[in-house]
């Protein structure tokens, strides 16, 4: 039987870098594929020939036994070869049924129909199992259905191959679940997959073969049951002993204190985090976890409550006056809320710390101690390439994260709270981040963590809170924390821990 | 073209084997084309008119300049936020009035032209609070603030122009010089060095750049932003009135029909010189380039006779041109 997708020794050579090195896979109707593989191991440059944005310096793809060449997106389209990027790309400001559709809305005379407009629209939304209002404005939905409406949009016309980019990166446990569970149905349906994601759970969840990539070369293809070790070992390069590090720590003096916080998305919320300590907050989309970090920062407004750091109360709830205070906030989606990317990398470190790193008095620059601040910090994370005068947006994912890390590590403040520092980062980057992590507690630093990769937090925590619906459901600590434990309070029943408490 | 090439060459000697061209290309994808602009019309000029390479010539060009380079420095500082003053023509308009109108109630100079930079003040005061705390955009407030300007200088005037500025007044500020260099030139020098300055080596200007390139970003990492914007505003606005005062000790009195160009030429100098309208990005000494570019332009169609008419007419067609060649570098690099 010949593979439905064909991919031979394909090489992509961009100015002064081999992105992709003679690379041959194929992918058979009915499977899913997963490619997996380090930030720059090459998986979004193959795709992108796929799709049709890249041209291959070398090498071919066959398609159901035929070559193909792809001058441009719409050729891979029209081959039957329907790609979902990462970054969406839906009009917020029009409606699902208008996005569906756009640059083709069915009409007559130039005037749309809408009837049709309408029933083609839901017959794609039906295909694919999803129950989202036609009218509704893209903007309004939340990011999962938004990233439904994108494979229903994907798979209109005669999509053969779907080729689906971290479709649950930023998806909660739920969602993420529901998504699984169509990728399984189209696959089933016959439709090929290639499949990419930093979720090694995944893998086994819904996948037939695995691809490994690294530094733009073929690892390997082995069957998805591979265990995980191994595969971060094919990934990586090296036996991944401990992705958790865990240094020798000491609770101390509470630092961190939420006592009945209420806002917009919190309902009465306790928690606290001690010197020495590494405090996990779960709980799926929606839950408020992320409100708590932003609250804290002044991010969100607080309605009712008291947060209290070292004992005292924190009167004025702003980024800025939290840092005086020794709060540093390092936000879940560091392309918007963390980083300057038309800046160089130095810049972007020193952001707000020039005066903590000694860089500046009486508010001049002393710029060269802030160079040989951000190249100690760029050493310190191993931030690759370690130019400092390098364009931000250049980094990959990881090194823009570690660069947000270093900034808040300069601030050298008491307590530290993360919200998902590992998304869409690749593993020897997340080994990076739990080791700073590791290092701030031994140092006697607070540390709150909230995320949804559950493997993290129960890795990392000495005591984790789930929360759901803006309540606090359970508070875990030692050998409570289990995932089954988390998981069974995760919809919003009380385990039979005491929720709540500031104190452990 | 020869300046340019040394240049390449001395900013990369540890590489002789590249080819000559792609130096140059890799210059031009980094500075733009601005300078290579610039030095062909020079060119052109110098060979179609000899008397435009007379030192008395080149000194005019430096006098006419120094208006335009004192308020695109301050639009510069705004648009490297993000934002966009349009305000700057009525802030010339009004601080010409008043400067004139103190000046003619027997003030003291040095407090008539406080007066003057008071104006810019009160503008940027206004501009910034209300694009900082109300979140309304720079657009519309500078907009506003336009017309209350324009409507308080004509108000003030009665529409005719504030006679009674001393002669020694506009002697010193307006036609004097120190050591043979026009007072004017001196002070936008001074003016465009502190703002090198400031961009550059102080935590404000780091902070200019860091709201420009991502304002959620820079309140994250603790920066008061609100602050940094409305500061960015006074200091465009003050800079404005200065050329303000400047051009009324230069016509000798007060104009409330002053300034209406400088709005388009202060934004199309910056963006000449690769300032970039999404904020984050630019480079003083090709903003100052952008001034110059300008400035000769209409120094030159003068000297060429060429009617205001056409001169406009051209202008607003080297501005675009120059601005979309521009992106297609950007597209390159």
């Amino acid at each position: 039987m010949t593979a439905l997708l064909r991919v031979e020794s394909l090489t992509k050579q961009f100015p002064g870098v081999l992105a992709l090195d003679n690379v041959s896979l194929d992918v058979d109707a009915g499977e899913v594929h997963v490619l997996l593989g380090e930030n720059g191991a090459g998986k979004s440059t193959l795709i992108k020939m796929l799709a049709g944005l890249y041209l291959p310096s070398s090498g071919r793809i066959l398609l159901g036994g035929e070559e193909m060449s792809f001058a441009a997106p719409r050729d891979a389209r029209a081959a039957g070869i329907s790609t979902v990027f990462q970054e969406l790309s839906l009009v917020p400001t029009l409606t699902v049924a208008e996005n569906l559709f756009l640059g083709r809305l069915p009409s007559a005379r130039g005037i749309v129909a809408r009837r049709r407009l309408r029933d083609m629209a839901r017959a794609a939304l039906d295909r694919i199992g999803a129950d989202i209002p036609l009218g509704a404005k893209v903007s309004s939905l939340p990011r999962s259905a938004q990233q439904l409406v994108e494979i229903a949009k994907g798979l209109l016309g005669e999509a053969r191959l779907l080729i689906l980019d971290e479709p649950t990166a930023s998806l909660g446990d739920r969602e993420s679940e529901r998504l699984l569970e169509l990728v399984r149905t189209l696959s089933g349906q016959g439709l090929g997959i290639i499949y990419i994601t930093h979720r090694m759970r995944e893998i086994s969840q819904i996948g037939h073969r695995v691809t490994v990539l690294r530094d733009g070369r073929l690892i390997d293809t082995v069957p998805a049951d591979t265990g995980e070790d191994r595969l971060v070992e094919l990934m990586t390069g090296r036996a991944l002993e401990d992705l958790y590090p865990s240094l020798p720590r000491t609770p101390g003096a509470e630092l961190l204190t939420l006592h009945d916080v209420t806002g917009p998305e919190l309902h009465g919320i306790s928690l606290s985090v001690r010197a020495g300590e590494i405090v996990g907050v779960a709980g799926l989309l929606g839950s408020g976890k992320s409100s708590v970090g932003r609250t804290c920062f002044g991010l969100d407004p607080l309605h009712s409550g008291r947060i209290e750091v070292q004992g005292k109360p924190l009167k004025q709830l702003a980024p800025a006056a939290a840092i005086t205070r020794g709060i540093v906030y390092y936000p879940s989606d560091r392309r918007h809320q963390g980083l300057a990317l038309c800046r160089p990398l130095f810049a972007n470190i020193t952001l707000g710390s020039l005066r903590h790193a000694k860089a500046s008095t009486f508010g001049l620059v002393n710029r060269r101690r802030e160079r040989s601040v951000a190249t100690s910090y760029v050493e310190r994370l191993s931030i690759r390439p370690g130019d400092i005068g390098r364009r931000t947006e250049l980094f990959s994912g990881g090194n823009q994260q570690k660069a947000v890390l270093a900034r808040g590590l300069i601030h050298g403040t008491q307590v530290h709270i993360f919200d998902e520092p590992t998304v869409g980062i690749d593993v020897s980057a997340k080994a990076d981040v739990y080791r700073v992590m590791s290092e701030l507690a031994a140092a006697g630093k607070a540390v709150l963590l909230i995320s949804s990769d559950l493997p993290e937090v129960l890795g990392m925590s000495d005591r984790v809170y789930v929360l759901h619906e803006g309540h606090v459901v359970s508070h875990l600590t030692g050998d409570e924390i289990t995932e089954s434990a988390v998981l069974s309070t995760f919809f919003g029943e009380a385990s039979t821990t005491t929720p709540g408490g500031p104190s452990a | 073209m020869t300046t340019l090439t040394n240049n390449a060459s001395a900013s990369t000697p540890a590489l002789p084997a590249t080819p000559l061209s792609r130096r140059i290309t890799a210059k031009v994808i980094e500075l733009g084309l601005l300078p290579i602009l610039l030095v062909a019309m020079l060119v052109v000029f110098a060979t179609v008119e000899p008397r435009f390479l007379s030192a008395q010539n080149l000194t005019n060009v430096g006098r006419q300049s120094v208006y335009l380079l004192l308020v695109t420095l301050g639009q510069m500082i705004v648009l490297l936020c993000a934002q966009l003053d349009l305000s700057v023509g009525s802030t010339i308009a009004l601080t010409s009035v008043i400067t004139a109108l103190a000046l003619s109630a027997e003030v003291p100079p040095v407090l008539a032209v406080l007066a003057g930079l008071g104006v810019g003040l009160v503008v940027g005061l206004v501009n910034g609070l209300v694009v900082a705390f109300w979140h309304v955009p720079s657009f519309m407030v500078t907009l506003g603030t336009t017309s209350l300007a324009t409507g308080a200088a004509l108000l003030l005037s009665n529409g005719a122009p504030v006679t009674g500025v001393p002669l020694s007044f506009s002697a010193f500020l307006g036609t004097g010089s120190l050591g043979g260099i026009p007072v004017p030139v001196i002070i936008a020098v001074l003016v465009a060095l502190a703002v090198y300055g400031i961009l550059y080596w102080t935590n404000f200007g780091r902070n200019i750049f860091a709201i420009g390139g991502n304002e959620l970003a820079a309140t994250v990492a603790g920066i008061r932003v609100k602050a940094v914007l409305v500061a960015a505003f006074v200091v465009c606005s003050v800079l404005t009135s200065l050329a303000g005062v400047l051009l009324t000790a230069r016509v000798a009195s007060g104009e409330a029909t002053l300034g209406g160009s400088f709005v388009l030429l202060s934004i199309a100098a910056a963006v000449l010189g690769g300032t970039s309208l999404f904020g984050g990005e630019g480079r003083i000494g090709l903003v100052v380039l952008g001034v110059i570019f300008i400035g000769v332009l209409n120094n030159g169609m003068n000297l060429l006779q060429i009617s205001s008419y056409i001169q406009q007419l051209v202008l607003g067609a080297v501005l675009i041109s120059a601005v979309a060649l521009d992106r297609l570098r950007a597209r390159m690099g």
